[in-house]
């Protein structure tokens, strides 16, 4: 046996963009993450044509899962359309030869910035996340060494000072986005920066999530059917952006998570920020043939 | 008629903190040598000492941040037994979380600087697993009244308290769970002498209503004539004298201790 049999020939590309050896370790730590749920696995992040922190994490997870028959769709911020989504998405179909789609339902593989789509995703689907920092215990604990021991003592209760200095300051917890959440009853992560509208979506959710930060080097997964509960004090309730009642001034669509426009007069408008729910909303009222998944939220209130 | 006098509580009591024979080296230096103390429950320990003499150490390790090369420690509570120096990471935690308080020299230590001072409090009980909100807030500001911290200071960050203000929030902190044992590594150097006589005058106050069992631990006498019943007196990691306070104050025996007696400026 000779060293020639054990290595593929040299070719000039590698399909998927990443070399057979960096989709080898993402996928080890995709599952090792799987396997813990919530708890932040260290990768060696690999150089993707795309500066850091510009979603090099979720590309590299993407890249790893891709097969030429899986559909991909890729989200910025709710928007499919825009630069930066469409780059993506772009990238990911050149060097896989896989199918992109718009639609959350057709939609395999779904590569997510800071927004989870507002139909809900099944069995089959995997969402990745784009992380910029997965370390919940930043704010409270600047020293990382420290936070490690912290996460493996399960050693949280600094993370309710934190909420407890904003209801003091504030009134109200102010944690907007990347709202930290106990997996499966033992990680504290932080879910991203998605809004506090989405983090109930991961709850017990059919699919499969994987955040992945590029540039900190870490991996951490929801698995599907896990616990995701957002941490809250006994008596002050989690709370979701109070968007239930806002509608779209373009689709008409009313209930979901919106972006607001402010206008010239001072006023503002809202805008569905899922673009291609809105979109599909539009041809509906125009009387083309739609297709419509289950949303996680009916009339502003997440159903059970 | 007879008359049965009951004995005091103090002498009948079994003592709350025991610990023998510790010893502790940094490299060549021997911090420690061979100290043992009981505290008995109610009780004040003053221990006096020059910079270096290990005392300092000495209460570190009373409050297990730091372990010993060989000696015993052992605290009368119904939650722990045995050589509390053996105890794990986790069980140490608890233990220091919830049975003992530490008020630092440096406030730096004990206090997160930019998070309220209410917070700081309310972290304590984080720690120990409160999670209600209106508990925590209704716990801390009552810790803070008892430290005397002015209550519409309560959400200012420590950061931007006096030293004598810091020390009280650290002091509220230590006593918000109601500790077994409360440790003060030189509360009141650096502070000015009247916020000194201040908190002095807190810490005999609380001493007198709730009467904590207290170690504290310091090179000015005066502080340790106000508050403690008993003195232990150390040099270079051993302990040289110990005895009633008045007792040592009035009739010192070994020469170093007549020598700080004496020393005035």
């Amino acid at each position: 046996m000779s060293l020639a049999t054990l290595t593929k020939n040299w070719e000039p590309m590698s399909y998927g963009f990443l070399d057979a050896s960096a989709k080898r370790e993402i996928r080890r730590k995709m599952l090792k993450a799987v396997a813990v749920p919530g708890c932040q696995m260290p990768y060696a992040s690999r150089e993707v044509p795309m500066a850091r922190g510009w979603g090099t994490g979720g590309l590299q997870v993407s890249l790893t899962l891709m097969n030429p028959s899986k559909r991909v769709k890729v989200i910025d911020q709710g928007a499919d359309d825009s630069v930066n989504a469409a780059s993506i998405r772009r990238f990911l179909a050149r060097v896989s030869g896989a199918p992109t789609t718009l639609d959350t339902l057709e939609a395999d593989l779904i590569q997510s910035r800071h927004r989870i789509p507002e139909e809900k995703l099944r069995e089959d689907q995997v969402l990745v996340l784009q992380v910029p920092n997965p370390e919940p215990l930043r704010p409270v604990q600047p020293n990382m060494s420290i936070a490690r021991q912290m996460h493996a003592d399960a050693d949280y209760g600094r993370m309710w000072l934190q909420l407890y200095e904003q209801i003091v300051r504030s009134g109200r917890v102010m944690q907007g986005a990347s709202y930290p959440s106990l997996v499966n009853g033992r990680h504290v992560m932080t879910p991203s920066p998605i809004p506090r509208w989405d983090v109930p979506k991961l709850h017990m959710a059919k699919h499969l999530t994987i955040l992945s930060a590029g540039r900190e080097k870490r991996i951490h997964a929801v698995p599907p059917f896990t616990r995701v509960e957002p941490l809250v004090f006994d008596d002050v309730p989690y709370k979701v952006e109070d968007h239930g009642d806002l509608t779209c001034n373009r689709s008409g669509a009313k209930g979901f998570f919106m972006n607001e426009i402010p206008q010239d007069d001072g006023s503002s408008t809202y805008e569905i920020s899922d673009s291609e729910f809105g979109v599909k909303t539009i041809k509906q009222a125009e009387g083309a043939p739609v297709e419509f998944g289950e949303t996680w939220y009916t009339d502003g209130e997440m159903s059970s | 008629m007879t008359i049965t006098i009951d004995a005091p509580t103090l002498v009948k009591a079994a003592p709350l903190l025991r610990a023998q024979n510790v010893s502790k080296t940094y490299g060549a230096v021997q911090a420690v040598r061979d100290v043992s103390a009981e505290v008995f429950p109610g009780e004040v320990l003053g221990i006096v000492g020059e910079s270096g003499s290990g005392k300092s150490t000495f209460l570190r390790m009373l409050n297990l941040e730091e372990t010993p090369d060989s000696g015993s420690y052992t605290l009368d509570l119904p939650e722990v037994e045995g050589n509390l120096f053996d105890l794990d990471r986790f069980a140490r935690r608890m233990l220091c979380a919830t049975r003992i308080g530490i008020v630092y020299q440096n406030p730096h230590l004990g206090l997160l600087m930019k998070h309220s001072s209410s917070g700081n409090v309310a972290e304590r009980l984080l720690v120990a697993g409160e999670r209600r909100f209106a508990v925590l807030r209704e716990k801390a500001s009552d810790a803070l009244e008892v430290s005397e911290f002015p209550l519409d200071r309560l959400d200012a960050p420590p950061a931007e308290l006096s030293g004598g203000m810091q020390q009280r929030v650290q002091l509220a902190k230590a006593i918000a769970l109601e500790p077994a044992l409360l440790l003060l590594d030189e509360p009141t150097t650096g502070l000015d002498v009247s916020v000194q006589a201040l908190v002095l005058d807190t810490l005999k106050q609380l001493q007198q209503d709730r009467k904590i069992t207290m170690v504290i631990v310091s090179h000015d006498l005066g502080v340790i004539r106000t508050l403690a019943d008993r003195v232990m007196v150390m040099r270079r990691g051993e302990v040289v004298e110990a005895g009633l306070a008045d007792q040592i104050f009035q009739d010192p025996q070994h020469a170093y201790t007549q020598q700080l007696v004496h020393a005035k400026l």
